[in-house]
């Protein structure tokens, strides 16, 4: 797999190559979590979207600087909601430990929350009407704690699990197949609150310029120690350029080039020590008594439940460790981008993709999970240039205006969803256990 | 006339649109819930079938139009139906023979039905926008409005208007004639009934001699008749994008769930819950209160329950809260 991203290093360049390596480190990790949910506990998680987009959450929330006339025009009101809002959930809880089940007792808990909502409207509304008029271009929100990014992975998986927690208490009941639907709506309604409140997210208007983690291109253009390296680097090349100015230009045009590789190998490396940190966890987890009881609990949850384990409270646990974890990669991919864009979180990519990622590489093993983010990433970006060398070779007989010709060439980047439908089946019919499958050794 | 005026205003945006929205809806849970109940599993490539049985609709569309053959007032589309509905059976039946028929007679659990389906959705899903492209078409041809509202307020005299598409009563009458006549298949004839033995208890259904081949089959001619038909019916009121159609299986899905999965009356009547539901809670009542409520008490905020932003996340709220009261659905569908 290394050696095809190098490849793609030689043939088309470094930068694409990288960002390539980036992405396939972040969908390694989403994997790793829909793994241990899926492959150590059987639960079927599709609301990967949700999560992800709840740690993208989490790097605007952390990073980005609190926007004080915001918080003067419409803070008090939003904190009054959030007390109203616990004030709810503790009402709820008390009436439901208060009295036995009966219809007057959910006529309560109902009168409870719809007068409950109501109220909130009327204290909110005022609130974030004054947040969202507060310079609409550039803010509009309330802005963040300005702390450094990194924090918010750690962030983004306690948000994460925190809505894991939620639904995996209300939902984690349900058969297979409806858990999975269940979790697909859930993500959704996460999406639509993401996308309009405004006072939160900024909603589809986005969140651009987060900080970062590693240094600037611009500024590493002009550090001196950072030229001489490249200077270093490339002198095999420069020094067969006699001509002084030249000679100049091409430093330049190597610095610039250099300047983003290096930022895109800080990334690497950050997402690598990820990576590999929770490799060592999962790994150790696996094979310790607790990942013994997750796969007794899997295969057969009557006889573990019968042995005295708590299967309920496993699931639990495992779905918000598992959620988590998806919550990271998500924090670790707005990072990577720099950009925070409701509108992009889509199921097909976030979710399903990932699961074709989970399937293609093993379910069960870590390091299957980490080679399918990386083979189904790295297929689904390079899908579409070898989509097109397939049409040429199979339309080469056709002339260049041959209007079949002309159509499957502008539809070349579809062919990422063909191959990925047929991968999945193929692995599916032929490999149901995934390229790499579970492995367990008794030590 | 207030009062009339008043109800007019509800026709016109609630009912009337609640009612077309909720028959394509309910025509894409019978279908789910067909397949759920007789080839037990979650097809997650329920919206990209739709969506390619509209595109062969489109296509002979086209290709009528380019003969110049039309209905007169009524679409093109509604020619082009049984050639997409034969061709998309074939495509369905291709599949099945492919994919899902290996599983099925290996006994592979639901889950595995429902990940191999994904796999078809991504291949569908391929396949509809290498051959029409992601962009958004509409294919509609034909008198546009019954009523118009300008026309409607003439001959009443009312202030408000009441505007009546002609795809919207295509779609309610051509939803009332498909779905009378499944459940009268079902229903009455044999063919029917073997159906729904099959889906009650498989075991059982074989010992009576019911053979399982051809109940499969017509199980998926059933569900491509009703995949294109829902597909052209949504794609005539509003447009065709292949993402939308992707879109649309959450609340086809949230439909049948609410209508108890495996019981195809239940998905019908969930098409029409999750509709009005949708339009219920995020329409601005403030023009109904003020033609209900003496000049004095007139409101002055837009009296929206909810944003039309989530009109998505009001469906799926009702999924969540029947799934966790009521996991067999309202109307009784399979325990599960």
């Amino acid at each position: 797999m290394m050696g095809l991203i190098i490849l793609v290093g030689i043939f088309q360049s470094w930068n694409i190559a990288l960002s390539i390596f980036n992405l396939c480190l972040i969908s390694a990790v989403m994997t790793m979590g829909a793994n241990i949910q899926w492959g150590y506990a059987g639960l079927i998680n599709f609301g990967i979207m949700g999560f992800t987009a709840l740690g993208g959450l989490a790097a605007v929330l952390i990073s980005v600087n609190p926007v004080q006339e915001a918080w003067s025009a419409g803070g008090t009101n939003i904190l009054l909601s959030l007390l109203l809002i616990i004030g709810i959930v503790l009402a709820v809880r008390l009436v439901l430990k208060k009295y036995q089940k009966s219809k007057i007792r959910g006529y309560i808990i109902a009168a409870i929350i719809i007068s409950g909502i109501i109220i909130i409207r009327f204290v909110s509304e005022p609130g974030i009407e004054a947040i969202e008029e507060v310079n609409p271009a550039k803010t509009g929100f309330l802005g963040g704690l300005g702390l450094p990014i990194i924090f918010s992975w750690i962030a983004g998986a306690f948000f994460a699990g925190g809505l894991a927690f939620v639904i995996g208490k209300v939902a984690l009941g349900l058969r297979a197949d409806y858990l999975a639907i269940a979790t697909l709506l859930i993500s959704e309604i996460v999406i639509a609150i993401i996308k309009h409140e405004d006072w939160l997210t900024r909603g589809v208007k986005n969140v651009i310029g987060l900080k970062r983690p590693a240094p600037y291109e611009v500024n590493l253009q002009q550090t001196d120690w950072f030229i001489n390296l490249v200077e270093k680097f490339n002198s095999g090349k420069l020094a067969l350029i006699s001509d002084i100015t030249e000679r100049q230009a091409a430093l330049n045009q190597f610095v610039i080039e250099g300047s983003s590789i290096f930022v895109k190998l800080c990334y690497s490396g950050l997402f690598l020590v990820v990576v590999i940190i929770l490799l060592i966890l999962t790994q150790k987890a696996l094979y310790s008594p607790w990942g013994r009881m997750m796969r007794a609990i899997r295969d057969n949850e009557e006889a573990a439940n019968a042995m005295g384990k708590n299967v309920v409270k496993q699931h639990l646990l495992i779905f918000v460790l598992g959620s988590a974890i998806v919550g990271i990669a998500g924090a670790m991919l707005v990072t990577q981008d720099g950009l925070f864009t409701p509108g992009s979180y889509r199921p097909l990519r976030y979710t399903f993709l990932i699961w074709v990622m989970v399937i293609v590489g093993g379910s069960g093993n870590n390091f299957g999970a980490i080679l399918g983010g990386f083979v189904v990433w790295f297929l689904w970006i390079e899908a579409a240039p070898i989509g097109l060398y397939l049409v040429n070779l199979t339309t080469a007989g056709l002339e260049d205006t041959h209007f079949l010709k002309v159509h499957l060439i502008e539809s070349v980047p579809y062919f990422r969803f063909l191959m990925m439908g047929i991968g999945l089946l193929l692995i599916m019919r032929y490999r149901p256990k995934g390229i790499l499958p579970e492995k367990i050794e008794i030590k | 006339m207030d009062f009339l005026n008043a109800l007019i205003l509800l026709l016109n945006y609630i009912f009337v649109p609640a009612l077309a929205y909720g028959s394509q809806l309910a025509i894409g849970a019978i279908f789910v819930t067909l397949i759920y109940g007789i080839l037990r599993f979650a097809n997650f490539a329920t919206g990209d079938m739709m969506s390619f049985g509209t595109m062969v609709a489109i296509l002979f569309t086209w290709y009528f139009q380019s003969l110049g053959l039309s209905l007169g007032f009524l679409p093109t589309a509604l020619l082009a139906i049984p050639f997409a509905i034969l061709f998309m059976g074939s495509y369905m039946l291709m599949i099945d023979k492919f994919v899902f028929k290996y599983y099925r007679l290996n006994k592979s659990p639901p889950v595995q039905l429902a990940m191999v389906s994904i796999g078809v959705m991504f291949v569908t899903q391929a396949v509809v926008r290498i051959i029409i492209g992601p962009s958004d078409r509409r294919f509609f041809d034909g008198e546009k409005f019954l009523i118009r509202a300008s026309e409607f307020k003439n001959i009443t005299g009312l202030n408000e208007g009441l505007a009546i598409k002609s795809t919207q009563v295509i779609t309610i009458v051509v939803t009332i004639i498909l779905v009378s006549t499944l459940f009268w298949f079902l229903n009455k004839t044999k063919t029917g009934k073997s159906m729904r033995a099959y889906s009650d208890n498989e075991d059982l259904a074989l010992l009576s001699g019911i053979d399982p081949k051809k109940i499969v089959m017509i199980t998926w001619m059933i569900a491509a008749i009703l995949a294109t038909i829902g597909g052209v019916l949504y794609g005539l009121d509003k447009s065709f994008k292949p993402f939308t159609y992707f879109n649309n299986m959450l609340p086809i899905f949230a439909a049948a769930i609410v209508g108890g999965i495996g019981n195809p009356f239940g998905a019908f009547l969930g098409g029409y819950v999750i509709a009005f539901s949708e339009i219920l809670l995020t329409y601005a009542y403030k023009k109904f209160f003020m033609y209900v409520l003496p000049e004095s008490m007139e409101p002055d905020s837009l009296i929206q329950l909810l944003s039309t932003d989530y009109k998505f996340a009001v469906s799926f709220s009702i999924l969540v809260i029947v799934l966790l009261y009521r996991p067999s659905g309202i109307f009784k569908g399979k325990i599960l």
